[in-house]
Protein backbone atom coordinates (compact mmCIF):
# COMPACT_ATOMS: atom_id res chain seq x y z
CA UNK A 1 0.00 0.00 0.00
CA UNK A 2 1.16 3.55 -0.86
CA UNK A 3 1.38 5.76 2.15
CA UNK A 4 3.11 8.30 0.68
CA UNK A 5 0.91 11.61 -0.08
CA UNK A 6 0.36 12.54 -3.37
CA UNK A 7 -1.02 15.44 -4.97
CA UNK A 8 -4.40 15.34 -6.54
CA UNK A 9 -4.40 15.25 -10.09
CA UNK A 10 -3.74 18.86 -11.74
CA UNK A 11 -6.62 20.09 -13.19
CA UNK A 12 -6.74 20.82 -17.11
CA UNK A 13 -6.84 24.45 -15.98
CA UNK A 14 -4.08 24.30 -13.99
CA UNK A 15 -1.83 22.06 -16.42
CA UNK A 16 -2.58 24.34 -19.20
CA UNK A 17 -1.11 27.62 -17.17
CA UNK A 18 1.95 25.38 -15.90
CA UNK A 19 3.04 25.18 -19.84
CA UNK A 20 1.81 28.37 -20.78
CA UNK A 21 3.79 29.88 -18.17
CA UNK A 22 7.05 28.01 -18.67
CA UNK A 23 6.42 28.95 -22.84
CA UNK A 24 6.43 32.19 -21.79
CA UNK A 25 9.82 32.26 -20.53
CA UNK A 26 11.30 30.06 -22.65
CA UNK A 27 14.35 30.85 -25.03
CA UNK A 28 12.00 30.19 -27.82
CA UNK A 29 8.63 28.70 -27.14
CA UNK A 30 8.38 24.80 -26.82
CA UNK A 31 7.38 23.12 -30.40
CA UNK A 32 7.06 19.48 -29.19
CA UNK A 33 4.54 18.26 -26.14
CA UNK A 34 0.74 18.41 -26.23
CA UNK A 35 0.07 19.25 -30.00
CA UNK A 36 -2.86 21.82 -29.49
CA UNK A 37 -0.31 23.65 -27.16
CA UNK A 38 2.68 23.64 -29.71
CA UNK A 39 -0.18 24.92 -32.47
CA UNK A 40 -0.76 27.64 -29.96
CA UNK A 41 2.68 28.42 -28.94
CA UNK A 42 3.41 28.75 -32.82
CA UNK A 43 0.60 31.41 -33.70
CA UNK A 44 1.98 34.99 -34.17
CA UNK A 45 -0.18 36.13 -31.55
CA UNK A 46 1.67 34.27 -28.78
CA UNK A 47 4.89 36.36 -28.98
CA UNK A 48 2.43 39.34 -28.27
CA UNK A 49 2.27 37.71 -24.73
CA UNK A 50 6.04 37.02 -24.60
CA UNK A 51 6.72 40.66 -25.80
CA UNK A 52 4.06 42.12 -22.97
CA UNK A 53 5.70 40.28 -19.88
CA UNK A 54 9.42 40.51 -21.39
CA UNK A 55 9.09 44.27 -21.50
CA UNK A 56 7.11 45.01 -18.65
CA UNK A 57 9.91 43.26 -16.67
CA UNK A 58 12.58 45.46 -18.12
CA UNK A 59 10.45 48.64 -18.38
CA UNK A 60 9.89 48.39 -14.45
CA UNK A 61 13.49 47.44 -13.82
CA UNK A 62 14.77 50.62 -15.99
CA UNK A 63 12.05 53.00 -13.83
CA UNK A 64 13.22 51.81 -10.50
CA UNK A 65 16.87 52.52 -11.51
CA UNK A 66 17.04 55.86 -12.84
CA UNK A 67 20.49 56.67 -11.75
CA UNK A 68 21.93 53.60 -13.22
CA UNK A 69 19.71 54.44 -16.39
CA UNK A 70 21.42 57.71 -16.69
CA UNK A 71 25.22 56.26 -16.42
CA UNK A 72 24.73 53.45 -18.54
CA UNK A 73 22.15 54.83 -21.15
CA UNK A 74 19.03 52.99 -21.82
CA UNK A 75 20.81 50.25 -24.30
CA UNK A 76 22.33 48.65 -22.03
CA UNK A 77 19.94 49.14 -18.87
CA UNK A 78 17.52 47.43 -20.89
CA UNK A 79 19.77 44.42 -21.82
CA UNK A 80 21.06 44.51 -18.14
CA UNK A 81 17.24 44.33 -17.35
CA UNK A 82 16.63 41.49 -19.80
CA UNK A 83 19.48 39.32 -18.60
CA UNK A 84 18.23 40.16 -14.68
CA UNK A 85 14.57 38.72 -15.47
CA UNK A 86 15.64 36.07 -16.94
CA UNK A 87 17.07 34.82 -13.78
CA UNK A 88 14.70 36.95 -11.52
CA UNK A 89 11.23 37.15 -12.45
CA UNK A 90 8.86 39.25 -10.54
CA UNK A 91 7.55 37.59 -7.51
CA UNK A 92 4.51 40.52 -6.99
CA UNK A 93 2.47 41.84 -9.51
CA UNK A 94 3.95 45.28 -7.19
CA UNK A 95 6.80 46.29 -9.74
CA UNK A 96 7.34 49.35 -8.17
CA UNK A 97 9.39 46.70 -5.56
CA UNK A 98 10.87 44.69 -8.32
CA UNK A 99 14.05 44.40 -8.84
CA UNK A 100 15.60 43.78 -4.91
CA UNK A 101 18.62 41.84 -6.49
CA UNK A 102 19.47 44.58 -9.35
CA UNK A 103 22.38 45.57 -6.69
CA UNK A 104 23.74 42.04 -6.15
CA UNK A 105 23.06 41.22 -9.94
CA UNK A 106 25.43 43.72 -11.29
CA UNK A 107 28.21 43.37 -8.87
CA UNK A 108 28.39 40.12 -10.65
CA UNK A 109 27.30 41.13 -14.64
CA UNK A 110 30.95 41.01 -16.32
CA UNK A 111 29.61 44.07 -19.11
CA UNK A 112 29.89 45.84 -15.99
CA UNK A 113 33.12 44.67 -14.25
CA UNK A 114 34.65 48.15 -15.93
CA UNK A 115 32.05 49.97 -14.20
CA UNK A 116 32.40 48.92 -10.00
CA UNK A 117 30.70 52.10 -8.93
CA UNK A 118 26.98 50.64 -10.36
CA UNK A 119 26.28 48.17 -8.01
CA UNK A 120 26.44 51.11 -5.29
CA UNK A 121 24.64 53.67 -7.43
CA UNK A 122 22.07 50.57 -8.15
CA UNK A 123 21.29 50.08 -4.24
CA UNK A 124 20.72 54.00 -4.01
CA UNK A 125 18.27 54.00 -6.23
CA UNK A 126 16.92 51.13 -4.75
CA UNK A 127 17.20 52.74 -1.22
CA UNK A 128 14.92 56.10 -2.82
CA UNK A 129 12.24 53.62 -3.60
CA UNK A 130 12.00 51.84 -0.11
CA UNK A 131 12.01 55.48 1.54
CA UNK A 132 9.58 56.54 -0.48
CA UNK A 133 7.21 54.39 -0.34
CA UNK A 134 7.53 53.28 3.46
CA UNK A 135 5.50 53.75 6.61
CA UNK A 136 5.07 57.30 7.28
CA UNK A 137 6.86 58.33 10.31
CA UNK A 138 7.16 62.03 12.05
CA UNK A 139 10.88 62.21 13.02
CA UNK A 140 12.14 63.03 16.12
CA UNK A 141 12.44 66.71 16.86
CA UNK A 142 16.13 67.85 17.13
CA UNK A 143 14.94 69.92 20.23
CA UNK A 144 13.95 66.69 22.35
CA UNK A 145 17.28 65.32 22.28
CA UNK A 146 18.89 69.14 23.01
CA UNK A 147 16.70 69.41 25.99
CA UNK A 148 18.64 65.88 27.62
CA UNK A 149 21.10 66.28 30.29
CA UNK A 150 24.45 64.54 29.90
CA UNK A 151 23.99 62.12 32.09
CA UNK A 152 20.56 61.23 30.15
CA UNK A 153 22.37 60.93 26.70
CA UNK A 154 24.71 58.15 27.28
CA UNK A 155 21.54 55.87 28.07
CA UNK A 156 19.27 56.89 25.58
CA UNK A 157 18.44 55.05 22.43
CA UNK A 158 17.48 56.39 19.24
CA UNK A 159 15.56 54.03 16.96
CA UNK A 160 16.20 54.85 13.01
CA UNK A 161 13.32 56.32 11.32
CA UNK A 162 10.67 53.80 9.46
CA UNK A 163 12.02 55.45 5.61
CA UNK A 164 15.82 55.63 6.64
CA UNK A 165 18.06 53.49 4.70
CA UNK A 166 22.23 54.56 4.80
CA UNK A 167 25.56 52.26 3.84
CA UNK A 168 29.27 53.40 3.88
CA UNK A 169 30.87 52.30 0.34
CA UNK A 170 34.73 51.92 0.39
CA UNK A 171 36.91 54.20 -1.81
CA UNK A 172 34.01 55.12 -4.03
CA UNK A 173 32.25 58.75 -4.03
CA UNK A 174 28.77 56.42 -4.48
CA UNK A 175 26.98 59.16 -3.31
CA UNK A 176 28.13 62.03 -5.13
CA UNK A 177 28.10 59.87 -8.28
CA UNK A 178 24.22 58.86 -7.59
CA UNK A 179 22.98 62.25 -6.56
CA UNK A 180 24.21 63.87 -9.75
CA UNK A 181 22.59 61.57 -12.27
CA UNK A 182 19.25 61.51 -10.09
CA UNK A 183 18.98 65.03 -10.39
CA UNK A 184 20.61 65.27 -14.07
CA UNK A 185 23.27 67.71 -12.52
CA UNK A 186 26.72 67.97 -13.40
CA UNK A 187 30.05 66.67 -15.33
CA UNK A 188 31.79 64.09 -13.24
CA UNK A 189 35.62 65.49 -14.20
CA UNK A 190 35.55 66.84 -10.59
CA UNK A 191 34.41 64.37 -8.37
CA UNK A 192 36.93 63.22 -5.33
CA UNK A 193 37.84 59.69 -5.91
CA UNK A 194 37.37 58.64 -1.82
CA UNK A 195 34.66 56.59 0.42
CA UNK A 196 31.42 58.22 1.14
CA UNK A 197 28.74 57.14 3.02
CA UNK A 198 24.98 57.82 2.14
CA UNK A 199 21.68 58.50 4.28
CA UNK A 200 18.65 58.06 2.42
CA UNK A 201 15.65 58.97 4.06
CA UNK A 202 11.76 60.34 3.86
CA UNK A 203 11.15 62.34 6.79
CA UNK A 204 7.87 64.20 5.33
CA UNK A 205 6.75 63.65 1.59
CA UNK A 206 9.66 64.17 0.25
CA UNK A 207 12.93 61.78 -0.52
CA UNK A 208 16.31 63.34 1.28
CA UNK A 209 19.46 61.62 0.35
CA UNK A 210 22.18 63.33 2.40
CA UNK A 211 26.17 62.32 2.37
CA UNK A 212 27.53 60.88 5.48
CA UNK A 213 31.29 60.26 6.94
CA UNK A 214 32.34 57.03 8.12
CA UNK A 215 31.33 57.67 11.71
CA UNK A 216 27.87 58.56 10.97
CA UNK A 217 27.30 55.31 9.36
CA UNK A 218 29.02 53.61 12.12
CA UNK A 219 27.03 55.40 14.47
CA UNK A 220 23.65 55.30 12.64
CA UNK A 221 24.83 50.88 12.67
CA UNK A 222 24.92 51.26 16.52
CA UNK A 223 21.40 52.65 17.15
CA UNK A 224 19.54 50.57 14.32
CA UNK A 225 21.03 47.54 16.74
CA UNK A 226 19.58 48.89 19.69
CA UNK A 227 22.76 50.08 21.46
CA UNK A 228 22.60 53.21 23.54
CA UNK A 229 24.42 56.23 22.05
CA UNK A 230 27.31 55.81 24.70
CA UNK A 231 27.55 52.37 23.12
CA UNK A 232 26.88 54.51 19.18
CA UNK A 233 29.80 56.89 20.05
CA UNK A 234 31.99 53.88 21.31
CA UNK A 235 31.46 52.26 17.48
CA UNK A 236 31.78 55.72 15.56
CA UNK A 237 35.51 56.51 17.24
CA UNK A 238 36.63 53.53 17.11
CA UNK A 239 35.74 53.89 13.16
CA UNK A 240 36.95 56.86 12.76
CA UNK A 241 38.76 58.37 15.98
CA UNK A 242 39.20 61.83 15.08
CA UNK A 243 34.91 62.29 14.34
CA UNK A 244 33.00 64.82 15.69
CA UNK A 245 30.35 62.71 17.48
CA UNK A 246 28.13 66.09 18.26
CA UNK A 247 28.37 67.13 14.48
CA UNK A 248 27.09 63.74 13.48
CA UNK A 249 24.30 64.16 15.98
CA UNK A 250 23.19 67.23 14.55
CA UNK A 251 23.64 65.73 11.15
CA UNK A 252 21.33 62.68 11.15
CA UNK A 253 18.61 64.98 13.78
CA UNK A 254 18.27 67.74 11.19
CA UNK A 255 17.84 64.83 8.18
CA UNK A 256 15.29 63.26 10.19
CA UNK A 257 17.10 59.92 10.51
CA UNK A 258 15.60 59.27 13.92
CA UNK A 259 12.06 58.89 14.99
CA UNK A 260 12.15 57.75 18.25
CA UNK A 261 13.70 58.20 21.98
CA UNK A 262 13.72 56.46 24.85
CA UNK A 263 15.63 57.58 27.62
CA UNK A 264 14.56 54.66 30.19
CA UNK A 265 17.83 53.15 31.93
CA UNK A 266 17.22 49.45 31.26
CA UNK B 1 -23.20 43.89 -1.96
CA UNK B 2 -23.18 47.54 -2.85
CA UNK B 3 -24.00 48.81 -6.19
CA UNK B 4 -21.78 51.10 -8.25
CA UNK B 5 -22.47 54.34 -8.19
CA UNK B 6 -24.89 55.57 -11.11
CA UNK B 7 -23.64 59.42 -10.61
CA UNK B 8 -20.42 58.69 -12.58
CA UNK B 9 -20.61 59.42 -16.28
CA UNK B 10 -17.03 59.92 -18.08
CA UNK B 11 -13.68 59.49 -16.52
CA UNK B 12 -10.33 58.89 -17.25
CA UNK B 13 -7.11 56.67 -16.55
CA UNK B 14 -5.09 58.67 -14.05
CA UNK B 15 -1.33 58.88 -14.24
CA UNK B 16 1.00 60.32 -12.05
CA UNK B 17 2.64 63.04 -14.57
CA UNK B 18 -1.07 64.13 -14.55
CA UNK B 19 -1.89 64.47 -10.73
CA UNK B 20 -1.38 67.70 -10.95
CA UNK B 21 -4.05 68.90 -13.43
CA UNK B 22 -6.47 65.86 -12.49
CA UNK B 23 -6.83 67.20 -9.25
CA UNK B 24 -7.61 70.85 -10.00
CA UNK B 25 -9.84 69.83 -13.36
CA UNK B 26 -13.65 70.93 -12.01
CA UNK B 27 -15.46 69.82 -15.11
CA UNK B 28 -19.04 68.06 -14.00
CA UNK B 29 -19.28 64.53 -13.39
CA UNK B 30 -15.03 63.96 -13.85
CA UNK B 31 -13.71 60.89 -12.07
CA UNK B 32 -10.31 58.72 -12.47
CA UNK B 33 -9.26 55.15 -12.39
CA UNK B 34 -6.21 54.00 -11.33
CA UNK B 35 -4.11 50.45 -11.09
CA UNK B 36 -4.35 49.78 -7.34
CA UNK B 37 -0.87 47.57 -7.81
CA UNK B 38 0.82 51.34 -8.07
CA UNK B 39 -0.95 52.46 -4.31
CA UNK B 40 0.05 49.21 -2.61
CA UNK B 41 2.94 50.90 -0.56
CA UNK B 42 2.95 51.12 3.25
CA UNK B 43 2.84 55.27 2.96
CA UNK B 44 4.73 58.11 1.46
CA UNK B 45 3.70 61.15 -0.99
CA UNK B 46 1.90 58.29 -3.82
CA UNK B 47 -0.61 57.90 -1.57
CA UNK B 48 -0.82 61.65 -0.43
CA UNK B 49 -1.11 61.81 -4.13
CA UNK B 50 -4.36 60.15 -4.50
CA UNK B 51 -5.71 61.22 -1.88
CA UNK B 52 -5.99 64.55 -2.87
CA UNK B 53 -7.18 63.29 -6.18
CA UNK B 54 -9.96 61.98 -4.49
CA UNK B 55 -11.00 64.64 -2.19
CA UNK B 56 -11.93 66.31 -5.26
CA UNK B 57 -13.35 63.14 -7.94
CA UNK B 58 -14.28 59.66 -7.74
CA UNK B 59 -12.23 57.49 -8.38
CA UNK B 60 -12.51 53.66 -9.72
CA UNK B 61 -10.12 50.75 -8.42
CA UNK B 62 -8.83 48.51 -11.61
CA UNK B 63 -7.00 45.68 -10.81
CA UNK B 64 -4.49 43.76 -13.34
CA UNK B 65 -3.42 41.20 -10.59
CA UNK B 66 -5.63 39.64 -9.20
CA UNK B 67 -5.06 36.66 -11.42
CA UNK B 68 -8.81 35.22 -11.48
CA UNK B 69 -8.30 32.79 -13.94
CA UNK B 70 -5.72 31.16 -12.27
CA UNK B 71 -6.09 27.45 -10.79
CA UNK B 72 -5.76 28.90 -7.65
CA UNK B 73 -7.42 30.87 -4.91
CA UNK B 74 -6.55 34.89 -5.49
CA UNK B 75 -2.99 35.77 -2.99
CA UNK B 76 -4.56 36.49 0.49
CA UNK B 77 -1.92 39.56 1.13
CA UNK B 78 -2.93 41.02 -2.25
CA UNK B 79 -6.53 40.73 -1.47
CA UNK B 80 -5.52 42.29 2.55
CA UNK B 81 -3.54 45.20 0.22
CA UNK B 82 -6.40 45.94 -2.16
CA UNK B 83 -9.05 45.96 0.64
CA UNK B 84 -6.94 48.73 2.74
CA UNK B 85 -6.87 50.62 -0.15
CA UNK B 86 -10.80 50.28 -0.40
CA UNK B 87 -11.19 51.10 2.85
CA UNK B 88 -8.98 54.10 2.42
CA UNK B 89 -10.08 55.57 -0.90
CA UNK B 90 -13.42 54.40 -1.27
CA UNK B 91 -13.87 53.94 -4.78
CA UNK B 92 -17.08 54.23 -6.51
CA UNK B 93 -15.99 51.60 -9.04
CA UNK B 94 -14.32 48.26 -8.40
CA UNK B 95 -13.19 45.87 -11.45
CA UNK B 96 -10.33 43.16 -12.65
CA UNK B 97 -9.82 41.22 -15.40
CA UNK B 98 -11.21 37.90 -16.75
CA UNK B 99 -7.36 36.58 -17.05
CA UNK B 100 -4.28 35.07 -14.54
CA UNK B 101 -1.27 36.78 -14.35
CA UNK B 102 0.31 34.99 -11.29
CA UNK B 103 1.49 31.72 -11.26
CA UNK B 104 2.81 28.98 -8.96
CA UNK B 105 5.10 32.96 -7.29
CA UNK B 106 5.88 34.14 -10.26
CA UNK B 107 3.92 37.68 -11.59
CA UNK B 108 3.73 37.79 -15.75
CA UNK B 109 2.66 41.54 -16.11
CA UNK B 110 0.51 40.83 -18.50
CA UNK B 111 -3.45 39.78 -19.08
CA UNK B 112 -3.13 36.12 -20.06
CA UNK B 113 -5.42 33.93 -21.57
CA UNK B 114 -7.02 30.47 -20.92
CA UNK B 115 -9.28 28.13 -22.33
CA UNK B 116 -12.89 28.74 -21.48
CA UNK B 117 -14.07 25.11 -20.21
CA UNK B 118 -17.18 24.38 -17.83
CA UNK B 119 -14.07 23.41 -15.26
CA UNK B 120 -12.77 27.04 -15.51
CA UNK B 121 -15.80 28.76 -15.28
CA UNK B 122 -16.28 26.80 -11.74
CA UNK B 123 -12.77 27.85 -10.62
CA UNK B 124 -13.05 31.40 -11.52
CA UNK B 125 -16.49 32.02 -9.98
CA UNK B 126 -14.86 30.54 -6.94
CA UNK B 127 -12.02 33.11 -7.38
CA UNK B 128 -14.41 36.44 -8.15
CA UNK B 129 -16.65 35.41 -4.76
CA UNK B 130 -13.36 35.40 -2.74
CA UNK B 131 -12.79 38.20 -4.03
CA UNK B 132 -15.97 39.58 -3.37
CA UNK B 133 -15.58 38.81 -0.13
CA UNK B 134 -12.66 39.84 0.98
CA UNK B 135 -13.57 43.82 -0.67
CA UNK B 136 -17.18 42.98 0.95
CA UNK B 137 -18.01 44.83 -2.65
CA UNK B 138 -19.16 43.68 -6.01
CA UNK B 139 -16.66 43.99 -8.68
CA UNK B 140 -16.88 44.45 -12.30
CA UNK B 141 -14.97 41.64 -14.71
CA UNK B 142 -13.93 43.10 -18.10
CA UNK B 143 -13.64 40.76 -21.24
CA UNK B 144 -9.84 40.57 -22.49
CA UNK B 145 -8.69 41.49 -25.71
CA UNK B 146 -7.87 38.25 -27.91
CA UNK B 147 -4.68 37.31 -29.88
CA UNK B 148 -5.27 33.43 -29.96
CA UNK B 149 -7.29 31.22 -31.03
CA UNK B 150 -8.14 28.63 -28.96
CA UNK B 151 -9.15 25.12 -29.79
CA UNK B 152 -10.26 24.36 -26.11
CA UNK B 153 -13.06 26.39 -25.48
CA UNK B 154 -16.39 25.05 -24.57
CA UNK B 155 -18.12 28.02 -23.79
CA UNK B 156 -18.73 31.65 -25.93
CA UNK B 157 -17.43 34.49 -24.42
CA UNK B 158 -20.55 36.42 -23.81
CA UNK B 159 -22.17 33.12 -22.49
CA UNK B 160 -19.06 33.06 -20.15
CA UNK B 161 -18.85 36.17 -18.64
CA UNK B 162 -22.79 36.01 -18.06
CA UNK B 163 -23.00 32.83 -16.21
CA UNK B 164 -19.87 34.52 -14.07
CA UNK B 165 -22.25 37.38 -13.64
CA UNK B 166 -25.14 34.95 -12.55
CA UNK B 167 -23.37 32.63 -10.47
CA UNK B 168 -21.35 35.20 -8.12
CA UNK B 169 -23.44 38.59 -8.70
CA UNK B 170 -20.36 40.23 -10.05
CA UNK B 171 -20.74 43.14 -12.51
CA UNK B 172 -19.09 43.18 -15.97
CA UNK B 173 -16.92 45.60 -17.36
CA UNK B 174 -17.05 45.82 -21.02
CA UNK B 175 -13.79 47.19 -22.92
CA UNK B 176 -15.34 48.08 -26.94
CA UNK B 177 -10.97 48.41 -27.65
CA UNK B 178 -10.82 44.99 -26.75
CA UNK B 179 -13.70 43.69 -28.77
CA UNK B 180 -12.63 45.38 -31.60
CA UNK B 181 -9.09 44.27 -31.33
CA UNK B 182 -10.30 40.80 -30.38
CA UNK B 183 -12.71 40.87 -33.40
CA UNK B 184 -9.87 42.13 -35.76
CA UNK B 185 -7.41 39.14 -34.64
CA UNK B 186 -10.00 36.07 -34.62
CA UNK B 187 -12.18 37.20 -37.50
CA UNK B 188 -15.62 37.73 -35.71
CA UNK B 189 -18.21 40.73 -35.99
CA UNK B 190 -17.19 43.12 -33.27
CA UNK B 191 -20.93 44.71 -33.67
CA UNK B 192 -22.38 41.07 -33.32
CA UNK B 193 -20.25 40.79 -29.72
CA UNK B 194 -21.95 44.32 -28.62
CA UNK B 195 -25.35 43.84 -29.51
CA UNK B 196 -25.25 40.22 -27.58
CA UNK B 197 -23.25 41.30 -24.67
CA UNK B 198 -25.74 41.62 -21.81
CA UNK B 199 -26.47 45.05 -20.52
CA UNK B 200 -28.31 44.55 -17.38
CA UNK B 201 -24.84 43.38 -16.03
CA UNK B 202 -22.50 46.26 -17.75
CA UNK B 203 -21.23 48.34 -14.64
CA UNK B 204 -18.67 49.95 -16.62
CA UNK B 205 -17.11 50.42 -20.08
CA UNK B 206 -13.75 51.21 -21.19
CA UNK B 207 -12.13 53.08 -24.53
CA UNK B 208 -8.74 52.90 -25.52
CA UNK B 209 -6.24 53.17 -28.41
CA UNK B 210 -4.82 50.14 -30.04
CA UNK B 211 -1.84 49.61 -32.82
CA UNK B 212 -0.47 47.37 -35.55
CA UNK B 213 1.86 44.71 -34.39
CA UNK B 214 5.10 46.24 -35.64
CA UNK B 215 6.19 43.27 -37.83
CA UNK B 216 2.70 41.56 -38.84
CA UNK B 217 0.99 44.85 -39.40
CA UNK B 218 -3.04 45.80 -39.32
CA UNK B 219 -3.06 41.40 -39.29
CA UNK B 220 -2.28 41.29 -35.79
CA UNK B 221 -3.50 44.58 -33.52
CA UNK B 222 -2.30 45.03 -29.77
CA UNK B 223 -4.20 46.63 -27.27
CA UNK B 224 -1.80 48.97 -26.28
CA UNK B 225 -3.08 51.97 -24.75
CA UNK B 226 -0.89 54.22 -26.54
CA UNK B 227 -3.09 55.67 -28.91
CA UNK B 228 -6.06 58.22 -28.94
CA UNK B 229 -9.12 55.78 -29.19
CA UNK B 230 -9.75 54.65 -33.30
CA UNK B 231 -12.87 55.92 -35.06
CA UNK B 232 -14.42 52.10 -35.17
CA UNK B 233 -14.05 51.83 -31.60
CA UNK B 234 -16.33 54.90 -30.88
CA UNK B 235 -18.42 53.95 -33.61
CA UNK B 236 -18.98 50.87 -31.75
CA UNK B 237 -19.31 52.54 -27.96
CA UNK B 238 -22.26 54.83 -29.44
CA UNK B 239 -23.75 51.65 -30.96
CA UNK B 240 -23.28 50.20 -27.49
CA UNK B 241 -24.56 53.20 -25.51
CA UNK B 242 -27.89 53.48 -27.42
CA UNK B 243 -28.80 50.18 -26.06
CA UNK B 244 -27.60 49.79 -22.62
CA UNK B 245 -28.28 53.34 -21.49
CA UNK B 246 -25.66 55.54 -20.34
CA UNK B 247 -22.95 53.90 -18.27
CA UNK B 248 -19.92 55.41 -16.18
CA UNK B 249 -17.18 55.35 -19.23
CA UNK B 250 -13.48 55.20 -18.92
CA UNK B 251 -10.85 56.71 -21.73
CA UNK B 252 -7.77 54.65 -20.89
CA UNK B 253 -4.15 55.81 -21.70
CA UNK B 254 -0.73 53.87 -20.38
CA UNK B 255 1.86 54.57 -22.79
CA UNK B 256 3.04 57.51 -25.04
CA UNK B 257 1.48 59.60 -22.95
CA UNK B 258 0.02 63.06 -24.15
CA UNK B 259 -0.96 66.33 -22.45
CA UNK B 260 -4.13 65.90 -19.87
CA UNK B 261 -5.91 68.60 -22.07
CA UNK B 262 -5.56 66.13 -24.96
CA UNK B 263 -6.82 63.08 -23.11
CA UNK B 264 -9.42 64.97 -21.43
CA UNK B 265 -10.46 66.28 -25.02
CA UNK B 266 -11.31 62.55 -25.55
CA UNK B 267 -13.33 62.47 -22.38
CA UNK B 268 -15.47 64.83 -23.26
CA UNK B 269 -15.98 63.16 -26.56
CA UNK B 270 -17.94 60.18 -24.23
CA UNK B 271 -19.31 62.96 -22.08
CA UNK B 272 -21.62 64.46 -24.67
CA UNK B 273 -22.47 60.74 -26.25
CA UNK B 274 -23.58 60.01 -22.38
CA UNK B 275 -25.25 63.82 -21.92
CA UNK B 276 -27.17 63.20 -25.12
CA UNK B 277 -28.60 59.76 -24.12
CA UNK B 278 -29.48 61.45 -20.98
CA UNK B 279 -31.37 64.46 -22.58
CA UNK B 280 -33.28 62.24 -24.53
CA UNK B 281 -34.28 60.01 -21.38
CA UNK B 282 -35.49 63.17 -19.41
Amino acid sequence: MNLVATDPAPSRLGTFQQQFAQALVAAAPPVDGDASLAELFAQPGFAVYRNTVHKGCIDALQANYPAVTRLVGEEWIRAAAAEFARLHRPASPMLLEYGAQFAAFLEGFAPAAELPYLAGVARLDRFWTEAHGARDELPLEPARVAALTQAELEFTRLRPHASARWAWFHEMPIFTLWSRNRHAEGAHDDIEWRGEGALVVRPFDSVSPVPLGRADVVFLDACAAGGTLADAAVAALAAEAEADLAQSMARLLSAGAFAYCDTERT
Amino acid sequence: MPQPSSRLSAGLGLRPQHFDAARDCGADGLWFEVHPENYMVDGGPRLGWLEAVRARHPLSLHGVAMSLAADAAPDGEHLRRFKALVDRFEPALISEHLAWSTWRGTYHPDLLPFPRTRDALARIAANVGRAQDALKRRIAIENPSHYLRFDGHELGEIEFLAELARRTGCGLLLDVNNVYVSARNLGTDPAAYIDAFPAGCVDEIHLAGHSADPNLGEALLIDSHDAPVAPAVWTLYERLVARTGPRPTLVERDDNLPEFSALFAERERAQRTLGALERRAA
